[in-house]
């Protein structure tokens, strides 16, 4: 069995978890973070890509409206090419309710959130679909946010930073010593789930970052942290229905936010408390409320072209638990009247303020933190937070320099939408497209297969947004199962030099990368990877049937993409995107027999993820 | 702009399925790299616009964050043609052309447009000032150095086939023959168009005659360019004006209830569809009545066919032992009208022609495409196709080889000089060979018939 020594280990390759690892490597210490799946497979890769301004807590929840606007204004240095600055509109529709947006922009002003109330007309001419029935808007600086581009960059500045980060390797059992009263964390047992190998990392610190499964994380050493788990459901349309991120001036409610994010619009969200982050079934009922209200700020949104619905999962802590009283909103809790016997606490009531445990104080475990709760908007404070009180129990005095140091890659500036077509268009990259939709060209795909670590094509559709677009992998999942098998197979020449993360969705630098590799005829090893690339020799989680890699496996990979895209597909299955999806059917289950490889009982990571909650309930409400 | 909706030109790419149809049939991209292609161009580029925002100014004043050239990310989509074939396939109803048109405008609203474009977009105004002493002016452009200079100066392609002003106008012939013109309780309106009014006179001479010897007294009021060749260039504002000064000088005859007939099939497309759709005045009630008082003349004519008002003192056109074979091409604009090939109803009336109907896609010129010089060869290899159709007629024709082709037939202008420019044959309008064949039109000359 492997062993690897560390300071500190950080549990969850989220936002906050990368984010830790950074702030973490920054400050000097020995760094590991583990992730069970890729980098972002959580929640961090499943939100709607907003980057709060925090007006839209600024009444019920001002602690946490705080800070965002503190984060706001960081993570537009430290993170600049991961953002797109959109602008924000909070726009009073006549469902509205008449006081709110005076109480809304006083909020603002005493909480030095910026401002500006604009002539409706002036906004409507900015955003011609917006409906034109609302009477007053105010604009603040809310944008759009890659929370895959923002992990990874975070993710490369800390493993320059020294820091090691493992996905593919879960958790399986932490480490305790000494006796009640003294227990101390001392290191954890973790699984490689691509290679099937167990590690045991010796810590002198766990940072339990785990998202939604930080009580799953907690239980593991024995302590009880019970998280208010708020599903959200959200639908991207088609194409972008605006440029400017669009909330409802109300008190926050489900469907009330419109999102620009690259090509499409997501509309979120719903809140409903659910027991598990793992088993989240999107309902028809959900869906069908967000078309509703998506209707009131884009009239005929519902009659759009709808590509895809996905849920995530808020990990919301509150230490007082909302025993069925009234939530701590500043107006009083509209709809908290349920008696504390149910499952009482509505999600949507629950503080988005970060929680820090510090379990030395909390339940009397040495060395052991977790961080929850907040936004992706709030992660670097998070770590923050995190890293302070890890200091502190190791008795060391170091300070943060996260907010003061750029990840790599700012110098390119705020993206734009058009980003990867202007560079397509400039270097002539047409013909190179392998996922037309979204414009990812070989280049690109190879050079994310073989720099970052690669099991499913799942992994390199965070990595450079493959299938992301309207054909839903219709045309691109053969093509990359194609070249990823043609690289496994040596037929394709490696890329050259170091690969820039920062860089990871930009067309024209893989090109040139690509392009100076075939000119010196060299490969070099990556420089930035911590861990081995998965190669034909690596072996597949030893509980599966099929004896080979996942990864080697080209069938495995198609069928197993093909489900993940049809699990987001089949809860909005009508109109132009029934369509294409019985055009994408025709092209696997009748030209490739897709129906029929002889994977039937292959498993791959991404397996079990679009089996938990592949069925859409019928439960109407 | 506020009449913009989820279900504008813009967003009818939500209906692409990616299916490929369109790349598979675009004439253009299957000769040139430099267009990527319908698909790639129109549904697929349109997702990475900002589209949301208007293309200009409108009458509010000027949006408050002006597009900047940083914001239009792409450039190939001008080597789109604009000649709809990717239209006419599409599967699933994306306006792959419009989309095209306007990502243009907004290019031109962002980073400004080039004099070529602007003078190209123009041709009533040079059609005008030219007309003032056509002799002069075809003597000025017509030679090789004014078109070397024009190819240097502006980029006009050398080669290009540009027309030639005609002696008298078409106008200034209505004047002249006043007295000879039929009044009638039965009144259609002549939409002639910029090529009709001042290089091609005689294609409304023709259409006059013919609709005279149906009966029907035809009015020719005063009327201004279309817009089409300043919507192909991206110049959508002046189309507009453009457009809603024909609104204004055809309201009366419209709201008579005249129809509008025009010879031109891309003037009375943009007029039936293109300015409508791409200047968003589908609400606008005037261009609504326009739009539904206007006819292809052919559209017009085979109505009278089907009524029985078409005369039928239809006479041969070729003397009984010479077969008159008649390779007839429908151009992009007419089919885009979706009201079949009208031309070819009637024309199969004449006895003794045997028309062959080319399949080819387009000619290539695609109105203003094909005279820029960098979109020259692009449009000649467009052509080709047809070009070669049009010579296999002639071989194919007959054994004794007595079946030489001396025509083609197009309904549209600029086709028509592509195609004389590519076959090296001479080319007329449909109308014109109907007129011949009522004995009203002298074929070879392109003039009324003696006694006419």
């Amino acid at each position: 069995m492997k062993r690897m020594q560390t300071e500190i280990l950080v549990i969850g390759g989220g936002a906050t978890g990368t984010g830790v690892a950074w702030d973490a490597a920054l400050r000097g210490f020995r760094t590991v973070l583990i992730e069970k799946r890729d980098l972002t497979h959580g929640t961090t890769g499943r939100y709607h890509g907003l980057l709060h301004s925090g007006a839209r807590y600024v009444l019920k929840d001002p602690d946490s409206a705080v800070e965002c606007i503190n984060e706001n204004r960081i993570l537009r240095r430290t993170h600049t090419h991961c953002i797109e600055d959109t602008s924000g509109f909070f726009v009073v529709t006549p469902e509205d309710e008449d006081d709110y947006p005076d109480r809304f922009a006083a909020a603002c002003r005493r909480l030095d959130v910026p401002c500006t109330e604009i002539p409706a007309a002036s906004a409507l001419r900015r955003e011609p679909l917006l409906n034109p029935r609302i009477s007053r808007v105010f604009e603040l600086p809310d944008a759009a946010a890659d929370s895959f581009l923002a992990t990874h960059a975070t993710a490369q500045a800390a493993r320059q930073a020294g820091a090691t980060l493992l996905p593919y390797h879960e958790l399986t059992r932490l480490r305790l010593s000494g006796g009640d009263g003294n227990r101390t964390l001392s290191g954890a047992t973790v699984l490689d789930t691509v290679s099937g190998e167990e590690l045991h990392i010796d810590a002198d610190l766990v940072i339990n970052a785990a998202g939604a499964w930080s009580g799953h994380v907690a239980a593991l050493a024995g302590v009880e942290v019970k998280m208010i788990l708020g599903k959200g459901v959200m639908l991207a349309t088609n194409a972008r229905l605006t440029n400017t991120v669009i909330n409802r001036c109300k008190m926050p409610g489900d469907g009330d936010i419109l999102v620009p994010i690259h090509t499409v619009t997501v509309i979120g969200t719903t809140d409903e408390r659910v027991a598990e982050p793992e088993d989240l079934p999107i309902e028809q009922w959900e869906i069908d409320l967000m078309l509703t209200e998506g209707d009131k700020l884009v009239p005929g949104l519902s009659r759009s072209r709808i590509l895809r619905a996905w849920a995530g999962v808020r990990p919301l802590y509150q230490e007082t638990q909302l025993a069925g009283g009234p939530a701590q909103s500043e107006n009083g809790a509209q709809s908290n009247e349920c008696p504390a016997t149910e499952l009482p606490q509505d999600s949507r009531d629950a503080t988005r303020a970060l929680a820090l445990l510090d379990h030395q104080q909390r339940d009397g475990i040495r060395g052991f933190i977790t961080i929850t709760g907040g936004k992706w908007t709030t992660f670097r404070l998070m770590a923050e937070s995190a890293v302070d009180a890890a200091c502190e129990q190791l008795g060391v005095s170091r300070h943060c320099r996260t907010a003061g140091t750029p990840v790599p890659g700012v110098e390119q500036g705020h993206y734009w939408l058009g980003h990867r077509l202007s560079e397509v268009e400039d270097e002539k990259l047409q013909s190179e497209l392998i996922c037309e939709c979204e414009l990812v060209t070989r280049s690109m795909l190879e050079g994310a297969v073989q720099r970052n670590p690669t099991v499913t094509l799942d992994d390199l559709r965070r990595d450079v947004r493959l299938g992301m677009g309207p054909c839903q992998g219709g045309f691109c999942t053969y093509r990359a199962v194609g070249i990823l098998h043609q690289l496994r197979a040596g037929e394709a020449s490696p890329a050259a030099g170091e690969w820039n993360v920062a860089h990871m969705q930009s067309p024209a630098h893989h090109h040139r990368d690509s392009a100076a590799a075939e000119a010196t005829g060299t490969g070099s090893e990556s420089a930035l990877s911590p861990t081995p690339t998965p190669t034909d020799d690596s072996h597949q989680r030893s509980a599966a049937v099929d004896p080979q890699a996942a990864v080697s496996q080209p069938n495995l990979l198609l069928r197993d993409f093909l489900q993940e895209r049809w699990k987001g597909v089949a809860p909005i299955l009508w109109g132009q995107q029934l369509r294409q999806e019985r055009l994408d059917e025709l092209i696997y289950l009748s030209i490739l027999n897709a129906g029929h490889l002889p994977v039937d009982y292959g498993e791959s990571p991404l397996s079990s993820f679009y089996r938990s909650d592949s069925s859409i309930s019928g439960s109407d409400r | 702009m506020q009449n913009t909706t989820v279900n504008s030109v813009g967003l009818s790419l939500n209906a692409c399925i990616k299916c490929n149809i369109c790349t598979s049939y675009c004439p253009v991209s299957e000769v040139t790299d430099s267009f990527p292609g319908p698909k790639y161009a129109a549904p697929q580029s349109e997702r990475f616009r900002d589209f949301g925002h208007p293309y200009y100014e409108d009458d509010s004043g000027p949006i408050s964050r002006p597009l900047t050239a940083g914001q239009m990310p792409d450039a190939s989509v001008d080597y789109c043609s604009g000649c709809r074939v990717c239209n006419e396939v599409c599967p699933t109803g994306v306006r792959i052309a419009e989309i095209n048109a306007r990502a243009r405008a907004r290019i031109v609203a962002a980073r400004g447009l080039s004099l070529r474009n602007r003078l190209l977009g123009r041709n009533e105004l040079l059609g005008r000032i030219g007309s003032i002493a056509p002799g002069l002016a075809n003597f000025a452009l017509h030679n090789s150095i004014s078109r070397k200079l024009a190819a240097s100066l502006f980029g006009i392609a050398e080669k290009a086939p540009l027309p030639r002003w005609h002696h008298e106008t078409l106008n200034r012939w209505l004047a002249r023959t006043r007295t000879q013109r039929l009044r009638s309780d039965r009144k259609v309106v002549y939409f002639h168009g910029c090529a009709t009014q001042y290089y091609e006179p005689f294609v409304g001479m023709a259409a006059i005659l013919v609709l005279e010897h149906l009966g029907y007294e035809v009015i020719v009021p005063p009327q201004n360019c279309c817009g089409l060749p300043m919507l192909s260039n991206g110049e959508f504002s002046a189309a507009e004006s453009y457009h809603r000064r024909n609104v204004a000088r055809l309201a009366q005859y419209v709201n008579a209830g005249y129809p509008i007939l025009g010879t031109s099939t891309s003037c009375t497309l943009t007029l039936k569809e293109e300015a409508p759709e791409l200047l968003d005045l589908e609400s606008d009630a005037g261009t609504r009545a326009l739009k539904l008082a206007t006819w292809d003349i052919f559209e017009w004519l085979r109505e009278r066919l089907d009524q029985d008002q078409l005369p039928s003192d239809l006479r041969p056109l070729n003397r009984s032992d010479q077969p008159f074979i008649l390779p007839y091409h429908a151009p992009c604009q007419l089919r885009a009208h979706r009201i079949g090939k009208p031309a070819l109803d009637l024309l199969a009336r004449i006895p003794g022609l045997d028309l062959r109907e080319s399949q080819a896609r387009c000619c290539g010129i695609a109105g203003t495409y094909g005279y820029k010089t960098e979109k020259y060869q692009i449009a000649m290899d467009v052509g080709r196709e047809l070009f070669d159709y049009v010579a296999s007629q002639a071989d194919k024709s007959d054994l004794d080889s007595r079946g030489s082709v001396s025509f083609t037939a197009c309904d549209s202008e600029t086709c028509r000089w592509q195609l004389e420019h590519g076959t090296g044959l001479p080319s007329r309008h449909p109308v014109e060979l109907l007129a011949a064949a009522y004995g009203l039109y002298d074929l070879q000359a392109r003039r009324p018939a003696a006694g006419n």
